[in-house]
């Protein structure tokens, strides 16, 4: 047993000291993921992204990262053990990861931090998001073409401001072409769960909407879109695969845009703390191909995309009004972002309670 | 052939020591195998999962952190599945001890005292105690089954807690998102040593295994306990009521497993979330039947799993090996102690069987 011990010491500092020296000669950047690398969404997104990172910036650093970390003490652990294992940069990709964040780098001010999809900020935590509500603008202006029955079937996760926001915008784009356009909402209340997404969508379908949209990460509702043969749109990743005759197009997280520019920031020593809010514009987010409609919906909806792009079109511009008839924006006025981020009303064409 | 398992006569009480011991070199034999197969250094990968978290102070009050709730729940389990009270409930019973003692930071906010810490315990453990007092009630006089009626109540605590944080109890100042207000600091747990994180939530624990082995080694109830798990009948003939013990041990191990809940949020958390337990009262069944249901085994089987989950995140870090690798790493070590364990008690014996006519019929 002693000698067994006195092996496995002397081992493993000589790989101590090996990876000790690696790290100098090439910068450390890390990741710190709440699903699995291969859940085919949200985490997956992430990981492409840290992919494209080493694609791109592979001579300069090398990445690590943990999957899998449940929010709460256990993030806490995870990101001050990268902290300690020699990581200068730090993306944590949940939104529960916030206040851990928070807390480790106080504890470690000459670490970066980046936090998705966060609102707390310091002088070494930059935040950043992805204007996904351009996407499902677009999806809106499609839904509204393609819909015989004028009613869309949406799937939500949870009644976050970042969801609420994307039902608004979906209603808002299929109003600019049908102003009598309505949209049913089903709560799933989680980000992935094959069998409740799948539920949901035959609910939705049941109760007659011709076209699911989803703000969860399965594949579910695609295929019982093809199974019912009605249209659906993809979510986080290209769904085409589960729904080749089904998916219209699908908003694709593709956060490696971010990714580099942020590390190239890093390592030129010009990091600052931000807090990035890119759209289409910026490539963080693409549409996947616009399939399985006619040549003109898709015109209309390249057109949305490129006025999108050069900033012609804000979806959330007046004249808008809430969910109860009241007013919220005038003819031509835009909404800030603050609104945005911590959005808690409907806008007038949902048809369902904000659950509180 | 069969497999039969044969009891041994006489048990041998060096093998019993030597058991866990056994069960963790296999488990490192087999580990090792598999890192090599995966095209790892077993050396390395050994190192990062059983050292690397034990050679910083850091990270010695880490695992601390995580073992407190394991063992604080499992402590309070030993003293069910001794009495043959089947709690399946403790994540269940966690969660509403962490709801129940939140009440104070949360809703009374403005009420600052030192008076706050020992009332949030309090009404922690009577939380959980309060849970578990409904499965208790409903085994005690209606002979209902108390693994499917604890075990179906956890869901109820999630949804409740859920519901709380996204309504009535969400911070006003928080964007919308679903969590309370972040608690005030005389509703934290205070650190126990200056070099590190971990809160008393750990010596909550340490304490309560102590108290517990205390009581069933030299007290009557601890007699009690025994007697009426291992034959109700017997432990009738002895005057001692199993209506009551149900109400004890489901009662006890539901105030523990608050007591937990409410340390791990006030220590750890420090706002109550949609989830606040990655599963811990579900491992504890774990780490209790690790510990070979012994207070005392418990404190080292909280110690050894808080251990794997810590090494698994290293050995992900330094090898980049994927997260699954901690949980099967987790399954061969339970396979074999409780396999050593079994061998210990029972001897294996290969059964070589003829096949004859009437067995046919019978199989027919």
């Amino acid at each position: 047993m002693k000698k067994l011990l006195l092996a496995l010491a002397s081992t493993a500092a000589v790989i101590g000291f090996a990876s000790a020296a690696a790290a100098q000669e090439k910068a450390k950047v890390c990741f710190v993921y709440v699903g699995s690398k291969t859940d085919g969404g949200w985490t997956q997104a992430h990981d492409i992204g840290r992919l494209e990172l080493e694609k791109q910036l592979g001579d300069k650093i090398e990445t690590q990262f943990l999957e899998n970390v449940p929010e709460g003490p256990d993030a806490e652990r995870a990101i001050e053990r990268m902290a300690r294992s020699g990581c200068g940069l730090i993306y944590t990709t949940s939104f529960g990861f916030m206040d851990a964040t928070i807390k480790i780098a106080q504890k470690f001010p000459d670490v970066k931090f980046e936090h998705a999809t966060g609102y707390k900020s310091a002088p070494n935590v930059a935040t950043y998001n992805s204007r996904f509500y351009e996407g499902r603008y677009i999806q809106g202006v499609i839904a509204a073409k393609m819909s015989e029955k004028g009613v869309a079937g949406y799937i939500a996760s949870f009644p976050i401001p970042e969801v609420v926001m994307g039902i608004n915008a979906f209603v808002i784009g299929a109003r600019s072409v049908n102003p009598d356009f309505k949209i049913k909402v089903v709560w799933a209340n989680t980000w992935f769960d094959p069998g409740k997404e799948a539920d949901a969508a035959k609910a939705l379908v049941d109760q007659g909407v011709d076209i699911l949209t989803q703000h969860t990460d399965t594949t579910a509702p695609m295929q019982v879109a093809a199974e019912r043969g009605i249209k659906a749109f993809g979510q986080a990743s290209d769904m085409i695969a589960a729904g080749p005759k089904t998916q219209l197009t699908a908003i694709v997280d593709t956060w490696g845009a971010y990714y580099v520019k942020r590390t190239q920031a890093f390592l030129d020593g010009k990091w600052e703390t931000t807090s990035s809010w890119d759209g289409l514009k910026d490539g963080i987010l693409t549409m996947a191909p616009y399939t399985n409609m006619p040549d003109d919906v898709k015109k209309l909806a390249e057109d949305a995309e490129a006025k999108i792009k050069s900033g012609e079109l804000k979806p959330f511009t007046g004249p808008l009004k809430k969910q109860d008839g009241s007013e919220w924006l005038a003819a031509g006025a835009s909404s800030d972002d603050g609104t945005l981020l911590g959005m808690n009303f409907y806008v007038e064409g949902v048809d369902d309670q904000l659950p509180k | 052939m069969r497999i039969e398992l044969e009891k041994r006569a006489k048990i041998s009480a060096l093998f019993s020591i030597l058991s866990p011991f056994i069960a963790f070199l296999l488990t490192i034999i087999f580990g090792g195998i598999m890192f090599a197969l995966l095209g790892k250094n077993p050396v390395t990968a050994l190192y990062s999962f059983f050292v690397e978290p034990l050679s910083e102070v850091w990270s010695l009050h880490e695992l601390a952190i995580k073992a407190a709730p394991l063992i604080l729940i499992a402590v309070g389990l030993s003293v069910c599945f001794r009495s043959n009270n089947w709690n399946i409930g403790a994540e269940g019973q966690f969660i509403m001890g962490a709801i129940a003692g939140s009440t104070l930071p949360v809703v009374f906010y403005e009420w600052q005292s030192p008076l706050v810490l020992p009332l949030m315990m309090l009404m922690g453990m009577l939380g959980g105690a309060l849970f578990a007092a409904i499965p208790a009630f409903l085994k005690a006089h209606m002979n209902t089954n108390e693994i499917l009626t604890s075990l179906m109540l956890v869901y109820v605590a999630q949804l409740f807690l859920d519901w709380l944080v996204r309504g009535p109890w969400r911070n006003p100042g928080g964007m919308n998102f679903p969590e309370t207000r972040t608690f005030a600091p005389d509703a934290i747990l205070p650190e126990l040593i200056a070099s590190g994180r971990t809160h008393w939530g750990f010596a909550f624990a340490i304490i309560a295994a102590i108290l517990v082995w205390f009581m069933m080694r030299y007290t009557l109830k601890g007699f009690e306990i025994s007697v009426l798990g291992q034959s109700e009948r017997a432990g009738r003939f002895a005057g001692f009521s199993s209506r009551r013990m149900i109400w004890f041990s489901m009662l006890l191990s539901g105030a523990l497993a608050g007591l937990a809940g409410i340390s791990e949020v006030s220590g750890a958390i420090q706002q109550l979330r949609p989830v606040i337990s990655p599963g811990y009262g579900f491992t504890a069944i774990i780490v209790a039947f690790l510990g070979r249901l012994n207070p005392l085994g418990i404190i080292a089987a909280g110690l050894v799993l808080a251990l794997t989950y810590l090494g698994g995140e290293a050995a992900q870090l330094s090898l980049g090996v994927s997260d699954k690798v901690t949980r099967v790493f987790q399954g061969l070590l339970l396979f074999f102690v409780l396999s050593c364990d079994t061998l210990i008690h029972y001897r294996i014996r290969l059964v070589w069987y003829r096949f004859t006519a009437s067995d046919l019929d019978r199989s027919r």
